[in-house]
């Protein structure tokens, strides 16, 4: 449950984003962001809020990773 | 690395408990089929990391009876529907038409209120400090919108002070945690400092990649090689020592701790989270005053016994039989994160 997934920001609207994760776009809230997030960048998403900025190389390693384990607990939500 | 921690172990020279606190762990260790890396002695438990494993039966019975109230909806996350209560689950209740709908996100509620303006929505809010800053988040919106019909219905939990407790019990000895990545991002290292200089127990945050805990548990060896206790961060790509200090003031604007039941474990002092008084009007508990009788832990489940460390699940007499994923008896079995889930899953 406390599982944060590395999503690449797509859009910008003020405190919305929308992101990818897995080729899918979901829109997220920004209000709890430490810092700026610009378009581009990775962030960890959970329960629809950004947590933090992840950089590229470690966000692609973590989705890959989260994609075993989501498929390990079957959950439909991170599979493509 | 298997060496290495092979010739550390050696080196401390006694059986060794270490604690995965966080249920993504727990199946992480599986996955990577770590166990059986390691050397006979150096254990890995399981400990109360899933937020839905630790939720009460009188919660989940609470939670059922807000939703039967007139012209209510109860939102959660998807993976508390089928969490047992002392009758049913909130699956059961909304096949008897209880009006339950699943969330992704705790803002999801906010839609469906301004949607149904003459409803009561309620969001059952189950979820350690990973989870709690977006039902912050998602207050400070409704504030901001003027959404009066949505309520929360809090059993947020914290890990630290659960932790504390664990360290106190005898019935196990732990020599070290493995501590969870993500609620970690939000809360940073030093929460978890008094349990190294409280209680000389070493801490290591760690990714779930299986170098990454393998790493982790090099360095709790280390830490014990070295008669050392510390908190360190492997998981360094998102966890600092501070954390994010914007998502804690969120949680401590809406939010006071409070005393909280762990289903198995009992009521441990200031681990839950309720919200403030100025923000009352929204608390669920305060508003619609549902009270609901007190129930036991289901006959011969040992969950709590496993939240702690002390069984692993396959020494439940129910494991397996009774009680398996498709018809949980108790909470750890219901979650995939949930102990009995996994080894049910790996380890039969
Ligand atoms: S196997 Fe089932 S009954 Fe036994 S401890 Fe686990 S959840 Fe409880």
């Amino acid at each position: 449950m406390c599982l944060a997934v590395p999503s690449r920001i797509v859009e910008i609207d003020n405190l919305l984003a929308v992101v990818d994760v897995y080729g899918a776009r979901k829109e997220i809230s920004l209000l709890l962001m430490p810092e700026e997030a610009l378009i581009g960048d990775y962030v960890l998403v959970h329960a629809g809020f950004a947590i933090q900025k992840v950089d590229e190389e470690a966000a692609q390693d973590a989705l890959r990773l989260i994609r075993e384990i989501a498929d390990a607990m079957e959950q439909e939500e991170f599979k493509e | 690395m298997i060496d290495l921690i092979k010739n550390l172990y050696n080196k401390i020279n006694r059986p060794v408990n270490l604690m995965e606190v966080c249920g993504t762990h727990t199946v992480a260790i599986f996955k990577h089929g770590i166990r059986s890396l390691l050397p006979e002695g150096l254990r890995l438990l399981s400990g109360p990391g899933c937020p839905v494993c630790v939720t009460s039966i009188k919660d989940i019975d609470k939670a059922i009876a807000l939703s039967m109230l007139d012209n209510a909806i109860l939102c959660t996350f998807g993976d508390m529907m089928r969490v047992p209560g002392a009758k049913k689950s909130l699956s059961e209740a909304r096949a008897e038409g209880a009006d339950i709908r699943v969330v992704y996100s705790p803002l999801d509620c906010l839609k469906i209120a301004e949607e149904n303006e003459n409803k009561k929505v309620i969001f059952f809010s189950a979820g350690f400090e990973t989870t709690t800053p977006s039902v912050a988040g998602t207050i400070f919106e409704a504030e901001r919108r003027q959404i009066n019909n949505f309520f929360i219905y809090s059993v947020n939990k914290l890990v630290p002070p659960a932790l504390d407790v664990l360290l106190q019990s005898d019935d196990v000895r732990i020599d070290g945690f493995i501590m969870p990545g993500h609620v970690s991002t939000i809360i940073g290292s030093k929460p978890y400092d008094f349990i190294a200089s409280k209680h000389s127990t070493p801490c290591v945050i760690t990714g779930f990649g299986a170098d990454d805990i393998l790493s982790g548990i090099t360095m709790l060896l280390k830490q014990i090689a070295e008669g050392r206790a510390a908190v360190e961060i492997q998981y360094k790509s998102v966890v600092t020592e501070n954390g994010n200090q914007k998502a804690v003031e969120f949680i401590n604007k809406y939010f006071e701790p409070c005393d909280s039941y762990w289903r198995g474990i009992g009521s441990l002092p200031q681990s839950g989270l309720k919200l403030r008084d100025e923000y009352k009007q929204r608390d669920a508990e305060v508003v619609f005053k549902i009270d609901v009788p007190d129930s036991s832990e289901p006959k011969g489940c040992q969950c709590g016994l496993v939240l702690r460390g002390v069984k692993i699940p396959s020494e439940c007499p129910l494991f397996g039989k009774a009680c398996t994923p498709e018809k949980p008896i108790g909470a750890c079995m219901v979650s995939m994160e949930g102990s009995c889930a996994a080894y049910y899953k790996y380890n039969r």
